[in-house]
């Protein structure tokens, strides 16, 4: 059985092999006949025709990419299906977005992962222009522990902020509890837990804080890494989420698909109209469809508490990065590819994996800003 | 070759003891070239991590070391502000309280091990203590995370519901209960410290001369009595050796550490509140850097490095100190 299929692998590399040769062997007979020039130029122009020739033989090509840790699950399964679809193998190196940012300046990858767009001083560390692209949108969560204490909590944007500005230090102040009558709140110290590496996720959290409470930004402000006034640091999403298991009262923000994997209770934010809202995958493309206006006009505005009766306000977009001309023209075309069909047969898959597919406007506006990759 | 005829061995014996001078030469040249190798290192290192963090260097100066703030280029408040006393604080307090902790149980262990110990029992329990020497430190940060913290719970609740209020010691137990705390960093790098103290201290011990302890006897001495006096004061710079190496094991300790101490830029004397160390901040930070940040943290490795450089430069004073007061001390 085994063996058979070896026989087969075997045999289809042959044949590629065979159909790449004989590509390189018209390209380079085609660039004999073009040019009667110095043999330099020949070989040059030879090798670079030799490489547009390998992407219509498909399955010549493989991709590389590196960045956020909060849509890996997403990419994971999607690298898997494309893969299976079209015979394209892509590395995805779950590293977390600053990094993956680093990795794309050095060109060291094709593409780049983040949950946080470039800032400016990324941007001029880039060699040459990138196109930033959302691929999926994402809900945080504020899990909390809290042993007696009901489900859902009610929290808002302002309390939370006060929480994280160490303002709000018990569980049973008249802030929370006056959001949550009839429940038994504690007079339990609250512990906060915050991501203590670079990340898409604070990027998201303190966004919808900035958004939600006038102190946060001006003090604090949004940022991927941002100067924590009090709290924990746990590195990843599991950092923060033992963090917060492991203190009686313990508070944190992590990923909607890690705080249900992990059964941690979490509660309902009020958003911009007022409504307490459950974290769900609904919620989130009801967040994104909120923030149409502002995400037509740049695709890279922030869309956490925009306005919507059910709209979950703590919620962003995850984006790749790609040169707008790529280094290699074999892999540019093949990334471009593999960027449609994650716009349209990959949002399909986001909602198992609880990740929001975008609205239909903006794979449309997507669709559009790939067309010009070169 | 086996039936070798007398005068042919005779000179073989003369040719090697020929080759003996010239091999000498190479040996001597080329341990003086491993050693000026060792140097080289620790000078190239210095220069790297000094150069790396230069441009920190000039913009912060020494008010780097007092300066509390650590904002990184992404933060939109106060971008690029770096500042290294909360690391070199948690570095310098979770070593010493790992030392408080370690050194009477590790010198209490040598001492068993070495003096009173039945024979039966003396192999097995210095293999279960060098084993813990073997434990890889991601291993140590797993357990203190998965089982000491969840076991020091009880006990932090205790002390942050009812230490709080009494005077002095409140002081020390002030805050909320987190888990990943200085008690917690503290603890597990005691342990990870222990088996190099009492390894190193039980053999300093076991070189103490006989005639030492014999005269003690002699003169009527009771056991304890001969430990006090003769034995430990004739061990006692190799002890100390012991806790030095201790306390850079301590100083440098990373992965452990990041795994529970909380990484919070902390300088309060509170155990119950999340701290950092200077490696641990390293550890966190440094895959993402770049920049300011990159330069900001190699400005806190060259501090560790200083810091490393000072206690090692201490303890050898120390060290030389007492061997001069303890004349025919078997450690010189």
């Amino acid at each position: 059985m085994i063996f058979q299929r070896l026989c087969a692998a075997g045999a289809a590399l042959c044949f590629a092999a065979a159909l790449a040769g004989c590509g390189g062997n018209t390209a380079e007979t085609n660039a004999a006949n073009d040019a009667n020039s110095a043999s330099t130029t020949n070989a040059a122009s030879s090798t670079s025709s030799d490489n547009s020739a390998s992407t219509t033989t498909e399955g010549a090509t493989s991709l590389s990419g590196a960045g956020a840790t909060f849509p890996a699950p997403l990419y994971t399964k999607w690298f898997d299906s494309y893969n299976q679809a079209k015979n394209i193998k892509i590395d995805y190196q779950s590293v977390g977005s600053g990094a993956g940012i680093k990795q794309l300046t050095a060109q060291t990858v094709d593409f780049g992962a983040s949950d946080a767009p470039l800032n400016e001083k990324e941007k001029a560390a880039l060699p040459s222009p990138v196109l930033t692209l959302p691929t999926a949108a994402g809900a945080v969560v504020i899990a909390y522990n809290l042993p007696g204490a009901p489900k859902n909590l009610k929290m808002t944007g302002d309390a939370i902020a006060k929480i994280y500005m160490g303002t709000i230090k018990t569980w049973n102040d008249p802030a929370i509890a006056a959001l949550n009558p009839g429940a038994k709140l504690p007079t339990t110290n609250i512990t906060v837990a915050h991501r203590s590496d670079g990340s898409g996720t604070s990027y998201i959290f303190t966004n919808f804080l900035a958004s939600a409470s006038n102190d946060w930004k001006t003090k604090v402000g949004a940022s991927k890494s941002p100067t924590w006034p009090t709290g924990i640091g746990g590195k990843g999403n599991d950092g923060v989420a033992s963090a917060v298991k492991q203190a009686p009262g313990g508070i944190g923000y992590v990923e909607l698909a890690y705080a249900k994997q992990n059964g941690l209770s979490y509660a309902s934010v009020q958003n911009k109209d007022g409504q307490f809202v459950e974290p769900t995958v609904d919620a989130t493309t009801a967040t994104a469809e909120g923030a149409l206006a502002s995400v037509q006009k740049d695709v890279t505005a922030p869309i956490a508490n925009s306005s919507g009766a059910k709209a979950y306000p703590i919620a962003g977009f995850t984006y790749l990065m790609v040169y707008q001309t790529a280094k290699n023209p074999a892999k540019g075309a093949a990334l471009k590819e593999f960027l449609k069909w994650a716009m349209t047969d990959g949002q399909k898959q986001a909602a198992a994996l609880d990740y929001a597919p975008l609205p239909k406007s903006i794979v449309d506006l997507n669709l559009k800003s790939i067309d010009t990759l070169k | 070759m086996i039936a070798t005829p007398p005068e042919k061995r005779s000179l073989f014996k003369r040719q090697s003891t020929l080759d003996a001078r010239t091999t000498d030469g190479i040996f001597y040249w080329s341990t003086l070239g491993f050693s000026a190798l060792v140097l080289l290192l620790v000078a190239w290192l210095g220069i790297q991590l000094y150069s790396a963090a230069s441009p920190s260097i000039h913009k912060f100066g020494l008010g780097f070391l007092t300066s509390s703030m650590w904002s990184t280029s992404d933060d939109p408040i106060h971008p690029d502000t770096y500042g290294a006393w909360p690391y070199i604080y948690g570095t310098l307090v979770s070593s010493f309280l790992a030392l408080l902790l370690a050194v009477p149980i590790g010198l209490g262990t040598a001492i068993y091990l070495a003096e009173l110990a039945p024979k039966w029992l003396r192999t097995p329990l210095s293999f279960m203590v060098e084993l813990l020497a073997a434990v890889p430190s991601v291993v140590y940060g797993l357990w203190g995370r998965l089982v000491l913290i969840p076991a020091l719970m009880p006990l932090q609740t205790w002390l942050s519901d009812h230490a709080d209020s009494v005077p002095v010691v409140g002081r020390f137990f002030g805050g909320a209960a987190t888990g990943q705390s200085m008690m917690a960093a503290a603890l597990v790098l005691a342990i990870m410290i222990l088996p190099f103290i009492s390894a190193v201290s039980r053999e300093v011990i076991k070189a103490v001369p006989p005639t030492q302890r014999e005269a003690a006897f002699g003169l009527g001495a009771t056991h304890w009595e001969a430990i006090k006096g003769p034995i430990l004061r004739t061990a006692r710079s190799g002890i100390i050796g012991a806790i030095i190496l201790g306390l850079a094991r301590a100083l440098g300790e990373t992965m452990a550490i990041t795994m529970v101490i909380g990484n919070a830029p902390n300088a309060d004397f509170s155990l119950l509140s999340p701290a950092a160390t200077l490696s641990s901040k390293l550890a966190v930070e440094f895959a993402e850097a770049s920049g300011g940040q990159q330069s900001a943290l190699m400005y806190l490795a060259l501090v560790l490095f200083g810091i490393t450089i000072v206690v090692n430069a201490c303890a050898r004073l120390l060290i030389w100190n007492m061997s001069r007061q303890v004349k025919g001390s078997t450690r010189a």
